[in-house]
């Protein structure tokens, strides 16, 4: 963002502090996250830099505590992992089918009730999670489902649809649908016109809903606190017990993990995201 | 007459008005059973449960039906003086059953939610009772404990006597029913949910200041730079907002603590003295500190998606019209980001004012919410009516703000991304 030649030098020296302001902004935005690739590689029980790593001593870092993230006796982040993806996957298949079939039927112009239909479908997404927690907790230990996988997934799968219906419901928002039409009319019935037709279109709104939805079931702490029993331990309730208790440097092998796991999601989505508006023509 | 020798009929000889209102009906239906599947699965897994919440938060029936008996001979009860022979014959009565199914402990702890001292005295009477002769039961329940001779404490009971009650939600606010029945406010020293109230809204009123603050001009930026800088840049706010939400918390824990990074940065330029570290986790400073950065991308989207759609010549124009880069701006290009800052600021409150996790962890007894309240009551002390209400009030709360929100900026106008 050039200046033009002809700026007062008052304004040169706003846009200058302007400009500084943002630097410090991203600063306190990214920084803090890059705290935790050094320290995880610390080969001191410390949660701080120790002077060998200031003094960049090779014999300062090491591998330690991914070692004990991956071999360590009784650890919980095996299990934690596991756990943490099947109910992840679970909970963005199902979000993913109930919040596609659901956004194609609200975009449809037909649809009777609209607003209050979607008020109730984005409901969990705009209710404080604590509540939905403390909801979700009641019926799941009415049904018997406390405590167990099923109950988990089916909890995600509440919290994870709003954002495949906002997602998909956006892209359906500039889908023409005339080319349904034109398929119809060479004689194909609805649900081949979905596979063919329709959904490789709306393709890159469903997937970037199918992430926010894997990345809310994989994150979420709250309600899966209220959940969970031992044998459904997830890797946020493990992060959490172990930034409540004891701060073990196998929390950051961890976090460092987590990161690079956001960044291939990060960098998935922008992607898609880019490549819809490219067919929306938005962005040519 | 003439309208219906127009009626315009369909080849089925059906007119043509039914027909088209068929077709509709049937394509209503179509679109709803697309939806219904969602529909009956979230009213049933969520809309019911939070209903559930508003029942349990009011439902008092435990004691109803622990009790039936005395209850029903309290009827005749005044409340000023000590109960006649019946209402103790009744509840001795109620008493002997409730030991034999081993509930006495349950009632002790609702009667003391009521007024604090049943539970001793109902632990005295249990030994007691079983020396019990039959007949002149007042006179045998009042040896047991003076406080069972006391009239309040049967008043405390005689409360408990209606099915349904208000009281989670006076305690919640830190009031309660006194011994007169007029609602009054507990004790100046134990009034903490007013405090974690007024502390949550504060903290959430404030984190949504400095987000927007923060939010505003790294928005712009972002919006007025070329697309190949800018996307390098939204990287900066997209990698957080991706990253899980422990992992920040749990970097800020890292930086904030004693021997912590700020604090050795503060110390190296002289601010601090090294033995004088200050503590900037585990209180409000924490609290703000996590609870701004985790929150600042939530600003950011939605104003950067809503400036990206100003077009820069509106800001050339005013300025070419004679205004300062400052007056254009605030004349012209401020007003038409007030969707983004609406929805940012809305998305931004309502999200801090439920937080939960990253107070629990930075935030320490003076930077806890109201959320971590409710948690602590559905965990630890299972007094699940109570969370519940408290729930449901926070709810409404957040209800009252979107209807402000609706009523001020309009709720069509939010745009999020």
């Amino acid at each position: 963002m050039a200046l033009p030649k002809y700026t007062e030098p008052h304004y040169r020296i706003w846009h200058y502090i302007y400009l500084t302001i943002c630097g410090a902004v991203f600063f306190f935005l990214i920084a803090p996250l890059f705290v935790i690739f050094p320290l995880s590689f610390n080969a001191e029980e410390f949660l701080s830099f120790s002077e060998g790593m200031k003094r960049l001593d090779p014999d300062a870092f090491s591998l330690r505590w991914y070692k004990d993230m991956i071999y360590g006796t009784k650890n919980p982040w095996g299990l934690a992992a596991k756990n943490s993806f099947i109910i992840a996957i679970f909970a963005t298949i199902g979000s993913v089918i109930l919040g596609t079939v659901a956004a194609l039927g609200l975009s449809s112009r037909h649809m009777p009730y609209k607003g209050l239909i979607m008020a109730v479908l984005i409901s969990p997404m705009i209710v404080p999670l604590i509540i939905s927690g403390v909801a979700i907790f009641f019926f799941m230990a009415k049904a018997g489902l406390a405590a167990t996988h099923t109950g988990i997934v089916l909890a995600h799968i509440i919290l994870g649809t709003p954002f495949v219906v906002i997602t998909v419901t956006a892209t359906l928002s500039g889908f023409d649908h005339s080319v349904t039409r034109a398929a119809a009319s060479l004689g194909s019935d609805p649900v081949n016109t979905f596979m063919k037709i329709t959904l490789p279109l709306i393709l890159p709104g469903v997937i970037s809903g199918g992430l926010f939805a894997f990345v809310t079931s994989f994150d979420e702490v709250v309600v899966v606190l209220f959940l969970a029993g031992l044998e459904n331990t997830t890797i946020p309730i493990q992060m959490w017990t172990g930034l409540r208790e004891q701060l073990s440097p196998t929390i950051l092998a961890v976090a460092t993990c987590l990161i690079i796991l956001s960044t291939l999601i990060l960098v998935t989505a922008e992607l898609l995201r880019r490549r819809s508006e490219r067919l929306r023509g938005i962005n040519q | 007459m003439s309208s219906e020798t127009k009626q315009i009929l369909t080849t089925d000889g059906i007119p043509l008005e039914v027909s088209l209102k068929k077709a509709e009906k049937k394509n209503k239906i179509k679109a709803f059973l697309l939806v219904a599947p969602l529909l009956f699965f979230l009213i049933i897994t969520y809309v019911f449960p939070i209903g559930d919440m508003l029942f349990r938060s009011v439902d008092d029936k435990m004691v109803t039906q622990m009790l039936p008996k005395t209850f029903k001979a309290m009827e005749n009860w005044d409340g000023q003086e000590l109960p006649d022979e019946e209402v103790f014959a009744a509840f001795h009565e109620d008493f002997v059953k409730l030991v034999e199914d081993k509930r006495e402990g349950k009632l002790s702890t609702q009667l003391n939610y009521t007024k604090n001292g049943f539970k001793s005295i109902i632990k005295k009477l249990r030994r007691a009772s079983k020396k019990f002769e039959e007949g002149n039961y007042k006179e045998q329940i009042m040896s047991v404990h003076k406080r069972w001779a006391d009239v309040e404490y049967w008043r405390a009971i005689q409360r408990r006597a209606p099915e349904f009650t208000g009281q989670k939600y006076l305690k919640g606010m830190d009031m309660y029913v006194n011994e007169e029945g007029k609602i009054v406010s507990v004790e100046e020293d134990r009034r903490i949910h007013r405090v974690l109230w007024l502390r949550t809204l504060e903290i959430a009123f404030f984190v949504t200041v400095f987000c927007f603050l923060m939010a505003y001009p790294i928005a712009h930026l972002l919006a007025t730079l070329p697309m190949k800088y800018s996307n390098l840049l939204m990287i900066c706010v997209l990698l957080p907002f991706w990253t899980s939400l422990l992992v920040r918390t749990a970097s800020w824990m890292i930086l904030l603590q004693q021997q912590g990074i700020v604090n050795d940065f503060f110390v190296g330029i002289g601010l601090v003295a090294d033995d004088n570290r200050p503590e900037m986790m585990y209180n409000k400073t924490g609290s703000y500190v996590a609870m701004t950065q985790i929150l600042l991308p939530f600003m950011v989207l939605p104003l950067y998606s809503v400036m990206k759609t100003i077009s820069p010549s509106l800001m050339r124009a005013g300025k070419s019209l004679g205004g300062t880069p400052f007056v254009a701006f605030w004349k012209v290009y401020f007003p038409l980001t007030i969707p983004g800052i609406g929805a940012g600021c809305l998305l931004v409150f309502i999200l801090a004012i439920g937080y939960y996790i990253t107070p629990a962890l930075v935030g320490g007894a003076s930077g806890t919410l109201i959320s971590n309240q409710i948690a602590f009551h559905m965990k630890s002390t299972l007094d699940w009516s109570f969370a519940s209400a408290m729930g449901l009030m926070l709810l409404s709360g957040v209800l009252v703000i979107y209807w402000l929100y609706n009523k001020i900026v309009g709720i069509d106008n939010i745009k999020l991304g």
